[in-house]
């Protein structure tokens, strides 16, 4: 190849996509970072929603990656094509609703139609061999390459040694001698490689940057499909099950409540989709009512909402609900007691 | 010089990011975009996307609440 080879690498923000990327850098590689908006990133929402959060200095990784690198960053929203990972994976789950193989498979396929759309001769990722327990094996690595068609042009230039040649070393485009072997789940190398280019500060963030691999989101997510009776979402619906306490008391309804002003504040956009309570009386939660609640329903959401506002010790407390026909009325109820509330309400 | 704005109230990050993104791609070098945000994240997000693509952000205007961020890039020859 006698002009500069260009390669797109897939940044998730985290330290090993960083040193992937350098390492073609210094290969002299044209490089360009691209970044995937799923919807359950972790980092920005919660952050941009919770007040107390908003007290620690917040960046987005994926862009301070690239600032580092001094590459640009495409990042794409894939949340609606997303879906269908996250609801039908064809290699099942992690640990949690966490379909990391599939997950992969269709960020390379995505970076591919990228790279192809732009003219770009192969795909970069941080991967490295026995790093995670489902996506990155030595068994399952060739699948990322055969089901997202990437084939030889996906370079994992910190495992790079340990599989076979890829397109662009056996063209002489990069240098195989000068990637990495790393394998296992020691960071060591990869911060003795960091250290080397002299990067500081990096991410690191456990379990990843998904929610799918947290236990209690991952809970509220089985929780909704199963209230609902089938394996759907939207985006408003994985961006609330980010927000709030959420009680499920029966099987017909739940309860997100704000646990303080940033969620409040939050959840106050989606007044008009949700029948909603606030106390009156205290200060209290906002709280939504997701799914169809009755008579007798409200009234429980009442003493539920007034149980977890500063009257909860108070003998009435007086609760404004608003029905999703634009009904608006006050309750005076008795708080719940703790002790009437179980449990396995409790998402 | 040719003045676009976009609406970009009650997107959280990187959302934000990703409409600027779109729209700056459909501007010419030297246009000017006017974002409104309310996601406080956008004050490091939007700079930090257009730096690493080669914009350059203007201005950066609180509104009296706080609530509302206005955001005024030009567009980079490069992007």
């Amino acid at each position: 190849m006698n002009k500069q080879p260009k390669a797109v690498a897939l940044i998730s923000g985290g330290l090993d996509s960083l040193l992937a990327a350098k390492v073609m850098q210094e290969q002299g590689v044209h490089v360009e970072g691209i970044n995937f908006f799923t919807g359950f990133c972790v980092e920005g929402h919660t952050h941009a929603i919770r007040k107390k959060d908003r007290a620690r200095p917040k960046r987005n990784n994926a862009l301070w990656v690239a600032e580092q690198l001094g590459i640009k960053l495409h990042i794409i929203d894939v949340s609606q094509p997303y879906k269908d990972v996250v609801i039908n994976p064809k290699h099942g789950y992690g640990a949690n609703l966490n379909p990391c193989l599939d997950c992969k498979g269709f960020m390379v396929k995505n970076a591919l139609d990228w790279a192809e759309a732009n003219g770009f001769d192969f795909i970069i990722t941080g991967e490295v061999v026995g790093q995670r327990p489902m996506s990155q094996r030595r068994d399952t690595m060739p699948v990322v390459q055969r089901e997202s068609g990437a084939g030889d042009r996906l370079v994992r230039p910190l495992c790079a040694k340990l599989l076979p040649p890829t397109l662009p070393e056996r063209e002489g485009w990069i240098d195989r001698e000068r990637l990495y072997d790393f394998s296992g789940r020691s960071r060591k190398p990869q911060m003795e490689l960091a250290a080397r280019f002299g990067f500081e500060d990096y991410a690191q963030p456990a379990g990843g940057c998904c929610f799918l691999t947290d236990q209690a989101y991952s809970v509220k997510l089985a929780d909704l499909w199963q209230a609902r009776g089938e394996r759907d979402y939207e985006i408003d619906d994985i961006m609330l099950l980010k927000v709030g306490r959420h009680l499920r008391p029966r099987p017909n309804f739940k309860l997100i409540i704000g646990r303080e002003e940033g969620e409040n504040n939050f959840l106050e956009g989606y007044r008009r989709q949700f029948a909603h309570l606030r106390t009156l009386s205290h200060v209290g939660p906002l709280v939504l009512v997701d799914g169809r609640a009755d008579e007798a329903d409200l009234t429980l959401a009442a003493r539920l909402t007034a149980r977890y506002s500063k009257g909860r010790d108070a003998e009435r407390v007086s609760v404004e609900v608003n029905t999703l026909d634009g009904e608006r009325r006050t309750l005076e109820v008795a708080p719940l007691p703790s002790e009437e509330i179980p449990r396995d309400w409790i998402l | 010089m040719s003045h676009h704005e976009l609406d970009a109230r009650r997107l959280l990050c990187p959302m934000p990011v990703i409409r600027v993104q779109e729209r700056v791609g459909e501007l010419a070098p030297g246009e000017v975009l006017a974002v409104r945000c309310t996601d406080p994240g956008v004050v490091n997000d939007v700079p930090a996307w257009c730096r690493v693509n080669g914009h350059r952000v203007l201005d950066i205007a609180h509104d009296e609440d706080n609530n509302e961020i206005l955001i005024t890039i030009e567009v980079g020859r490069d992007g």
